[in-house]
């Protein structure tokens, strides 16, 4: 096939958001499927393409096919811009990650979303996401990678308020919104850096200027660590992390592809993607990894105490994330992608499961289910395989990722290397404490939540197969996708010679002590949920007032939220600033208006009195402007 | 002298008389907007078939001909055009003086096209005059207490402004004894710059000029009258002031700052970074205080004072680099374009949700995606477009400004700019947010006649067009900045 059919991957899902957006909702009835199908197709044909594209790119010299661009304009003095495509190995093994757990997630989402009044809404998000998410991974310039960056954010906003009549949901969103942003200056000064230093957006340029020390020194580090702030904002890295445990408030398959398997990882992508910046800079990839570690024992303390099944998933997501930007922070471009890819399909898993949960039951509270293994033997299986793979059990894909990681960590991160091993240990505990707690024991009769799906009564039941197929599918997936790397093939693909994989066989990590030690503390993770949880040998009220100051400072995520909402927002920004401008508005902008207002109460005498005042003022404004211009061009002109 | 490179002019001018007396004699108003486009579209085909040649000046080198000139044109040929289509419901609720609301936008025009060619101290104020009486009478066209409260402030102030103007003038000529632009700069050429320096009168001068623009283009600090301004005037008016007025303050700026004051270059750097800081203050004190603003139309009347700030961004970037390079020029014209496509499509938006809700206010929109998606949707693109996201023309409107600064070594204005970009996001989309998740107070549809419709269609298409496929416009232009070169 010509290489110009790459561009549809990005188009289709884009013509799906349009056929959805302009034609179907406003002339469809509310209770056709026709949305949902044109999604599955496009992205469908997206996934088709992408297969394509990766064995196309495996086969190519230097695993890079060049796509044709397009000239979009032209602005003088040389300055064109271009809309170009990157087919690197990279963006293979991305794109195979998103349009696989994008498909999942809406061929899922027919069961999930049915009957939900704004089912034509959701799909056109969806595909709108798919698309920005394609699009921000194949882009070849960080100005147009920076266009689809925001726009998944924007998608991202959009779909967690989706229930907007929701208080809850709709305060999520704009926390979203408003933190990643935060992220996102430090991402825009980092790009206008380099555009300044470099005059080029181009990806490849700026690599290729790093890798020859033209691009080096302070700022170098200083615009790596621009970047690498739009990252910590995206992924929800420490400590920008506390948007996304409440990003759960949207609906579950949004989780699973959003806030679990691409957008979250976009960060990693992006450190990945500029990784020759990183390279030349070790403050900055001393950053990435500090920050990376960090996070992933933070995040898993957290997920330990939580009660709700999709917060537990949403700070280990945050946990995995740290991970990744620990693996390319200490190993390098294979080591990070390697678990972002094997962390996608495993984690999609896990939110769907946690959705077809909910499904039966109407509930997030762990502390409601209970015996649901008994009634939803697919969802159980699926949810342990995945949480096998997550805990990092052998023969499973987490386990090929994480001790990937593990072992770059223990060569140049010493320090990070403990955190991350009592991590492995947090992970194993918490994602088995879920598991008992939601499918051990017995049925403790959900009710309706405060957010998810409302109205199930009586006895809860498997989900229908529109749901569980996509749940085999992705169990699957946990358990084969890191055969990819057994013999070190991904990391050899994905380009860095260095960087081959360790593990050499699928039997080799048994003659090495690291991973004996990593599955040790794994498991013990496991048994030590399972005698609290599931036998309650151990009282867990009794772990938790024994530490009860450690177990509150968990609970209540460190303060964060407090910190950031009482004491930035509410008194140093709405007391400070913002009431500032506030007063000069009432009292100097708004007087105007008052005095029209008051007018039509009191008498005509009044009113020319108030309005004759007030274009006085006005009159003395110019004045003062003018003077003031003076005043600055004879003192400073 | 050759009258038929006035014929533009000319043929505006036949059709506001031909409106007026029609008015007099015909039961049937809709036919004024049939005229009043007619005449416009006559103008505007002869402007159109003059682009791209060279033509002498005329009136005694008073009025030139050239393509800058004629870009304007039909600028202001096309926002009028829009304007009067998007009147037409708005107007038929009056009971009297049609014709002279039609008339009046006409020689509004009229006034705009002269002052984008004219090149004269005394033809600029004319020029000037023509435009600003008729807008004030048209601002309190609808004779209520708002619409009167309006005018009369416009009027008050205008005049401040027209006097401090006229001021500025006064002190130019007093020092070089000339009103022609160019003689101007012959006269500051041929002297050292210790002594210009040493003339206060002169800087004086400038900075008076700068006021009186800065009032037409609505610049902080003499923007104190858009908000009552755009409340209380009729809203086809309101979007004609924020987009027509604004971009013959702008066509006059650069061909006086150039001509008149291009070189020597300290002296274009000074008013270059006087337009900087009045473009930092203007963006700044537009935005945040657009966040508190619950009227859409004051709303918008803020955000046109931060828009005028970006376009400064474009002066700033001229100044410093005047006669080296039009990047700054050619900038403000395509943001020009594009703001002209953006405000009027939000505007005529509002026109038609204004007319059925009988309310300008923000909460009052809300549910207004179920009610009426299409006009909501116009509605978003345009909010899209001035927060300057893609792939509307806002965004690279912005961009090519904003480049332009950044070439001329004025990056720190650009990342305040990029700041306030972020800052206007937040009361733009607050009203994406309301039509589009809000609840609708009542299903009714929302009604809006064909005429507004295809106003509201042509400017999404502009927006869209300019966003997608720049190439063109771009083309046109740095075309018509070629005279920024010596």
């Amino acid at each position: 096939m010509p290489h110009q059919f790459i561009w549809l991957i990005f188009l289709l899902p884009l013509f799906s958001f349009i056929i959805i957006g302009f034609f179907v909702r406003p002339f469809v009835r509310a209770e056709s499927k026709l949305a949902g199908y044109i999604t599955i197709l496009s992205i469908g044909g997206s996934l088709a393409l992408s297969v394509w594209a990766l064995f196309a790119v495996m086969a190519a010299p230097h695993h890079e096919i060049p796509v044709p661009d397009v000239t979009w304009a032209v602005i003088e003095d040389g300055v064109t811009i271009h809309l170009g495509l990157i087919m690197d190995s990279l963006t293979a093994v991305m794109l195979i990650v998103v349009t696989v757990v994008s498909l999942m997630v809406q061929i899922y989402s027919q069961g999930y979303m049915q009957g939900d009044p704004g089912y034509h809404r959701y799909y056109a998000w969806m595909s709108l996401f798919t698309a920005s998410m394609i699009g921000l991974v194949m882009a070849d310039n960080l100005l147009f990678l920076f266009v689809f960056w925001e726009m998944v954010g924007l998608c991202s906003y959009l779909l967690i308020g989706f229930w907007f009549h929701k208080p809850s949901a709709a305060d999520a969103a704009k926390k979203a919104f408003i933190v990643t942003r935060l992220g996102d200056f430090g991402f825009l000064a980092g790009i206008l850096l380099l555009y300044l230093n470099t005059g080029t957006f181009d990806i490849y340029e700026l690599h290729e200027l790093a890798i020859a020390g033209a691009l080096a020194g302070t700022t170098l580090t200083w615009a790596a660590i621009g970047i690498f702030a739009g990252a910590v904002g995206k992924s929800a890295q420490f400590p920008l992390h506390v948007w996304l445990p409440d990003a759960m408030e949207g609906p579950t398959p949004v989780s699973a592809l959003i806030h679990a398997a691409t957008m979250v990882a976009a960060g990693v992508f992006l450190v990945a993607r500029m990784f020759p910046l990183f390279e030349h800079s070790t403050e900055a990839l001393t950053t990435v990894a500090i920050i990376g570690g960090i996070t992933a024992i933070f995040a898993a303390s957290m997920g330990l105490v939580m009660n709700d099944i999709k917060r537990v998933l949403a700070y280990s997501t945050i946990s995995q994330l740290g991970y990744m930007m620990l693996g390319l922070g200490a190993g390098g471009v294979a080591i990070g992608i390697w678990h972002l890819f094997n962390h996608a399909f495993f984690k999609a898993l896990l939110f769907l499961g946690a959705g077809s949960v909910n499904h039966a039951t109407g509930t997030f509270d762990m502390r409601l289910m209970g015996g649901l293994r008994k009634y939803m033997p697919w969802t159980y299986l699926t949810f342990v395989i995945a949480s096998l793979s997550i805990s990092g059990i052998w023969p499973l894909s987490g386990f090929w990722s994480k001790d990937e990681i593990l072992i770059n960590t223990f060569a140049h991160q010493p320090v990070l290397f403990y955190l991350a091993m009592i991590t492995v240990f947090m992970t194993a505990f918490y994602m088995f404490r879920a598991v008992f707690m939601t499918f051990g024991g017995e049925y403790r009769g959900g009710e309706p939540s405060a957010h998810g799906h409302e109205g199930h009564h009586g006895q809860p039941h498997e989900s229908p197969r529109v749901m569980t197929i996509p749940l085999m599918i992705l169990a699957a997936l946990s358990i084969l996708s890191g055969l990819w790397n057994v013999t070190g093939h991904f990391g050899a693909f994905m380009g860095h010679g260095e960087t081959h994989g360790f593990f050499t066989g699928l039997f080799h990590p048994f003659t090495q002590p690291l991973p004996w030690i990593s599955l040790i503390l794994a498991g013990s993770g496991i048994l030590l949920a399972y005698a609290m949880y599931r036998k309650s040998w151990i009282s867990p009220e009794r772990i938790g007032s024994m530490f009860k100051p450690l177990y509150t400072l968990f609970y209540r995520k460190y303060w964060f939220d407090e910190l950031y909402e009482n004491i930035i927002v509410r008194n140093a920004l709405l007391k400070g600033l913002f009431a500032g401008f506030e007063q000069f508005d009432n009292h100097v902008v708004d007087g105007a208006v008052n005095g029209v207002a008051g007018g039509a109460i009191v008498s005509g005498r009044a009113i020319r009195h108030a309005q004759t005042g007030q274009l006085q003022l006005y009159g003395l404004f110019i004045g003062i402007g003018i003077l003031a211009i003076i005043f600055v061009i004879y003192f400073f002109g | 002298m050759n009258l038929a490179l006035f014929i533009p002019e000319i043929a505006l001018l036949a059709t506001a008389a031909i409106v007026i007396l029609l008015d007099l004699f015909i039961e049937q108003k809709r036919w004024l907007a049939q005229v009043s486009i007619s005449g416009l579209v006559i103008s505007g085909g002869v402007a159109i078939a003059m682009w791209g040649g060279s033509y002498p000046a005329i009136f005694n080198n008073m009025l030139a001909v050239d393509n800058f000139a004629l870009f304007f044109k039909m600028l202001f040929l096309g926002v009028a055009f829009l304007v009067i289509l998007s009147s037409t419901d708005y107007v038929s609720k009056f009971s009297r003086f049609q014709g002279e609301y039609y008339a009046l936008v006409l020689l509004a025009t009229l006034g705009m096209m002269l002052m984008a060619a004219t090149t004269n101290l005394i033809a600029i104020y004319i020029a000037l005059e023509l435009t600003s009486i008729s807008l004030y009478a048209l601002v309190g066209f609808l004779k209520d207490s708002k619409s009167t409260e309006a005018s009369l402030k416009y009027l008050l102030l205008g005049a401040i402004a027209s006097a401090v103007l006229l001021y500025g003038m006064a002190l130019v000529f007093g020092f070089t004894g000339k009103t022609q632009l160019s003689e101007i700069a012959q006269v500051l050429q041929a002297l050292p710059q210790t002594t210009l320096l040493a003339s206060p009168g002169l800087l004086l001068g400038v900075v008076l000029l700068v006021a009186g623009f800065g009032f037409k283009i609505a610049a902080v600090p003499f923007q104190m009258w858009v908000p009552d301004v755009y409340e209380g005037a009729p809203t086809p008016i309101t979007a004609y002031l924020s987009v027509a007025s604004k971009a013959a303050g702008f066509a006059i700026i650069l061909r006086v700052f150039f001509s008149a004051f291009g070189i020597p270059v300290w002296l274009s750097q000074n008013w270059g970074l006087i337009f900087a800081s009045l473009a930092v203050i203007s963006m700044t004190i537009g935005n945040i205080t657009a966040i508190p603003q619950t009227n859409i139309k004051r709303m918008l009347g803020y955000s046109s004072i931060a828009q005028a700030g970006y376009l400064m961004v474009g002066l700033a970037a001229m100044g410093m680099a005047s006669g080296i390079s039009i990047l700054g020029q050619s900038g403000v014209l395509f943001f020009l374009t594009s703001y002209a496509f953006t405000n009027l499509g939000a505007f005529i938006a509002v026109i038609a949700i204004s007319n059925k809700l009988d309310s300008d206010l923000i909460a009052d929109y809300s549910g207004m995606g179920k009610r009426a998606p299409l006009l909501a949707l116009a509605l978003t693109l345009c909010l899209v477009s001035l927060i300057g996201m893609p792939p509307a023309a806002g965004f690279m409107a912005k961009f090519y400004i904003f480049n332009a600064a950044v070439q001329h070594g004025l990056l720190w204005l650009v990342i305040i700019a990029v700041i306030n970009s972020v800052i206007s996001a937040y009361y733009y989309l607050r009203v994406v947010k309301v039509m589009w998740l809000g609840e609708t107070a009542s299903a009714e549809k929302v009604p809006s006649s064909g005429a507004l419709r295809l106003a509201l269609l042509l400017c999404c298409l502009g927006v869209l067009l300019l966003g997608i496929i720049p190439g063109y416009a771009m083309g046109l232009a740095q075309f018509a900045a070629n005279i920024f070169v010596y």
